[in-house]
């Protein structure tokens, strides 16, 4: 017996429920497929929102630190790790199972299992209460989302964790290798930094956030520099062997040089793969490129007719903000509307302390594209909110064309760097100039008048700035 | 690969598909015809800009296409994803297909008529959205704010520039009235004007709005013409009087040059031509179109004449080529088969010069101290007074008419 339904859709994470809500508020048939009881995906089961989480906990053992510089001293923190994760695990269930709720106000069939396409008008689910069960579908979407890359020829070792293990936070390391100096390793860094552990990170790229402008990771590096044990840059992973306290990482430096560290814990974070492979997408016209991504057009139709690709198993960036926006336009090209995959900027944020976000052009993409660009940069040692945190180590700036003064990217470091740049998202997919955000009054004292200040300096003005006269 | 319709002439940006010739499967070789196109003043046929196997035909009768879209799609090659708005029936795909060896196809176009994803464009989500919606590329429209920023009115404005090929030509900047409820009267039906009538419209609209007027009348005789006429009119060629006019405004052109004009009024100049085209205005079922007569002033009337019959076939088979209606200096509209005597006609722009031709009629007319029965042809030279005066516009259908009433001076001006 098979049912039948208008839209089946692949995966419940970010981009799957809000695909399926969306569907099923525009009165389609849904059907959403996932092998968790609730949606969530990864972001809301073992990402984004456990991640930030513990990253809240590591915010407030560090400001309570931090205090003693004003004066207001705290004992050392007594940390009750079971109490932490509870918390966390409490967070994440509160979220997903309001997820849960929705799903079933809107009548949407979830079917908890893996699901694997028949054809191009079926899939079988196999489900996870033991029973399998077919679907006919008129349209389908998948998003399937990725999982973490492993690194082969390791030990299987319960002392090496992927990010889903680090978040499980079994206990909390007396040492921790990072083994990836990208947005999950410096945020589950600072997680277990902060709870106690002597952290490490090893990175092959020359510096820290590969992907993000050097002027932007540097604030970070400085910082963090005085936390961790040791960065080690350019340097890769040789060989990893299981100890009975741990893990012996041999590592080669950039002159090739060997050399062997011990770790109770290696935290591999050294990015995600697609989850395309065995869905039977060989069993549909549906194309997979070399990276094993779903290849799609600007409607995120795949290269059959009635299959749809989504988030990050269509491609990059992996963030959950650009799958849920993929999920509503796949469904508006499903109800026949004239939409188009086109953002100009998809914002990119590390939750690590300091917080760095960018969107829009980078300064690596203009080098790249031999843009000829104007960037202008304001310190926030300017800033009189920054000194009233006593955290003057941000910098905020501002990527312009030089001939219609277009504002074409933003990045900032700093405190609540995240939140900052929803106003840089909206004025470059505004088309905004310059003078725009250099008119526009933001409120005082806030970290966000950098954003207008740097728009000042584009002008050789800025209050909080003086440029002597030439 | 992707066959694209071709350019086919200046101003032709689009046309509406009337008849596909070619169908999928067929093999085509260059320069053969694949489509029947309906521009706006004419029915083209389409020559093929390359050889090969039709593989998808991407358009069907009544498309309105673009040149420089696709219309075919040539192949054998690689098993490209059909763009054809036709939905495959779920049951006619391969569900027990093999596992396929990975073909390269492309992901799925998005549908069809769909506008190109510009990365790099100043104008806000919303702008974007709304242009895509009514089906305008925004990379193409010019934004009016600062920094090049587009707005919903620059795309509005846009569009309807797009709409009327003469931006704000037609009704010369005058806002249309509302129309009343006609069927408060009795019935009503609209029909949607056909491209010949639409471009009519524009054109005579724009030409009316834009050029100052005055129309001279004449009465020129032409008892001893038709004489001639009918002298050299057999069974095979009935000579009208249509080829000895064309010749008469032929050395009118010359004898008065600024009659054979054009007005830049963006750069305040007078195009003066030298060489010398008359169209003839035709009478079709679809309705008025104009061929033009190349360098009538190196043809006889012998030749003229034939060339006249051979036009009007043309037109009325809906053969003429846009190539054979551009390019005139003069025209003549001949309503003397139908009958009437004077008329005001419209300066087919950017000419500066019309004549009107109604039906000769016999008057007694007081010549040489007595009435005599003449053959009268009433004469409406309209003209553009912007480059012509009134004294001149009076010279130039007196030279008409003294031509046609003595048609051996013609011989002696060749």
């Amino acid at each position: 017996m098979s049912q039948s339904v208008q839209l089946v859709v692949i995966g419940a994470g970010p981009g799957g429920y809000a695909a399926a809500f969306g569907a099923s508020d525009m009165g389609m048939d849904v059907a959403l497929i996932d092998k968790e009881p609730n949606p969530g995906g990864v972001c809301t089961w073992r990402g984004c929102i456990p991640s930030k989480a513990f990253l809240h906990a590591a915010k407030v053992i560090s400001e309570a630190k931090h205090a003693s510089a004003f004066g207001i001293e705290y004992n050392t923190p007594k940390i009750d790790v079971n109490k932490l994760r509870d918390w966390k695990k409490s967070v994440v269930n509160k979220l997903t199972g309001g997820l849960g709720q929705l799903t079933k106000a809107r009548k949407i069939k979830y079917v908890q299992g893996e699901a694997t396409f028949v054809n191009s008008n079926t899939i079988s689910v196999k489900k996870a209460d033991g029973g399998s069960e077919q679907l006919t579908f008129q349209k389908a979407i998948i998003a399937t989302g990725s999982r973490p890359s492993v690194i082969p020829n390791l030990p299987r070792s319960k002392h090496i964790w992927d990010s889903t293990d680090a978040l499980e936070m079994e206990a909390v390391p007396q040492t921790l290798l990072v083994v990836g100096g990208g947005y999950i390793g410096m945020e589950l860094g600072t997680v277990y930094y902060e709870l106690g552990s002597k952290v490490s990170v090893v990175e092959m790229m020359p510096g820290l956030l590969p992907g993000a402008d050097k002027d932007l990771s540097d604030v970070l590096y400085k910082r963090v520099k005085g936390m961790f044990t040791k960065i080690m840059l350019e340097t890769k992973v040789v060989k990893m062997e299981e100890t009975p306290k741990g893990i012996t990482v041999t590592f080669a430096g950039k002159d090739g040089k060997e050399f062997k560290e011990e770790y109770s814990k290696v935290l591999v974070s050294v990015g995600r793969k697609p989850n395309s492979e065995n869905l039977g997408l060989e069993k549909t016209k549906v194309r997979v490129n070399a990276r094993g991504f779903i290849e799609v057009n600007d409607q995120r139709r795949s290269a059959d007719e009635n299959i749809y690709a989504i988030g990050d198993v269509a491609g990059d960036p992996m963030l959950a903000h650009k799958a849920s926006h993929e999920g509503h336009l796949a469904i508006e090209a499903i109800a026949g509307k004239k939409v188009a995959w086109e953002p100009q900027a998809i914002p990119a944020v590390v939750f690590t302390d300091p917080e760095i976000a960018w969107c829009g052009l980078t300064e690596l993409d203009a080098q790249k594209q031999g843009k000829e660009v104007h960037v202008v940069k304001f310190p926030w040692g300017a800033s009189g909110r920054a000194l009233t945190l006593d955290r003057q180590d941000g910098l905020t700036k501002l990527i312009i064309d030089p001939k219609t003064e277009r504002i074409l990217g933003v990045g900032i470091v700093g405190v609540g760097a995240g939140e900052m740049i929803s106003e840089g998202v909206l004025a470059v997919e505004m088309g905004s100039v310059a003078k725009d955000l250099k008119l526009t009054i933001h409120p005082h004292p806030t970290l966000s008048e950098t954003i207008m200040e740097t728009a000042e300096s584009f002008f050789g003005q800025s209050t909080h700035i003086y440029k002597p006269k030439k | 690969m992707e066959l694209k319709l071709p350019a086919l002439g200046e101003n032709i940006t689009q046309g509406t598909v009337t008849k596909v010739l070619v169908k999928s499967g067929d093999s085509i070789s260059k320069g053969q015809s694949i489509l029947e196109l309906e521009t706006d003043k004419a029915v083209l046929e389409v020559p093929s800009p390359e050889a090969g196997v039709v593989s998808a035909v991407l358009v069907k009768a009544g498309d309105v296409v673009k040149v420089g879209s696709p219309v075919f799609r040539l192949g054998g090659t690689a098993a490209a994803a059909p763009a054809t708005p036709k939905k495959e029936s779920p049951k006619a795909a391969p569900a027990a297909a093999p596992v396929q060896a990975a073909v390269p196809a492309p992901a799925a176009p998005a549908t069809p008529a769909h506008m190109p994803v510009r990365a790099n464009v100043s104008a806000a989500p919303s702008v974007r959205l709304f242009a895509r919606e009514i089906g305008i590329d925004i990379g193409q429209v010019p934004g009016s704010g600062t920094g090049g920023r587009i707005s919903v009115e620059d795309v509005k404005k846009y569009a309807k520039a797009l709409n009327t090929s003469r931006p704000a030509g037609g009704g010369g900047g005058i806002a249309p009235q509302p129309l009343p409820d006609f069927s408060k009267w009795g019935t009503v039906r609209r029909e949607a004007m056909n491209n010949v009538r639409r471009k009519t419209a524009e054109h005579l609209s724009y030409a009316w709005a834009t050029i100052p007027h005055v129309t001279q009348f004449e009465k020129a005789d032409i008892t001893e013409l038709d004489k001639v006429r009918r002298r050299f009119s057999d069974d095979k060629r009935k000579l009208s009087i249509t080829p000895f006019i064309i010749k008469v405004i032929a050395a009118g052109l010359k004898k008065f040059p600024q009659f054979n004009t054009s007005v830049d009024m963006a750069t305040n100049e007078i195009i003066y031509k030298d060489y010398v085209n008359v169209g003839v205005a035709v009478d079709t079922d679809r309705g008025l179109i104009v061929p033009v007569l190349k360098n009538v002033d190196k043809m006889s009337i012998m030749q003229i004449s034939d060339e006249l019959v051979a036009i009007a076939e043309r037109a009325r088979g809906r053969k003429t080529t846009i190539e054979e209606m551009s390019g005139g200096c003069f025209t003549i509209s001949n309503l003397g088969g139908i009958g009437g005597t004077f008329f005001t006609p419209i300066i087919n722009s950017p000419e500066t010069a019309i004549l009107g031709v109604s039906r000769g009629v016999v008057e007694h007319v007081h010549t040489e101290g007595h009435f005599a029965a003449r053959l009268m042809l009433p004469l409406s030279l309209s003209y553009d007074h912007r480059v012509i005066d009134g004294a001149d516009g009076a010279r130039f259908i007196r030279f008409v008419a003294e031509a046609l009433h003595q048609p051996f001076v013609l011989d002696l001006q060749k």
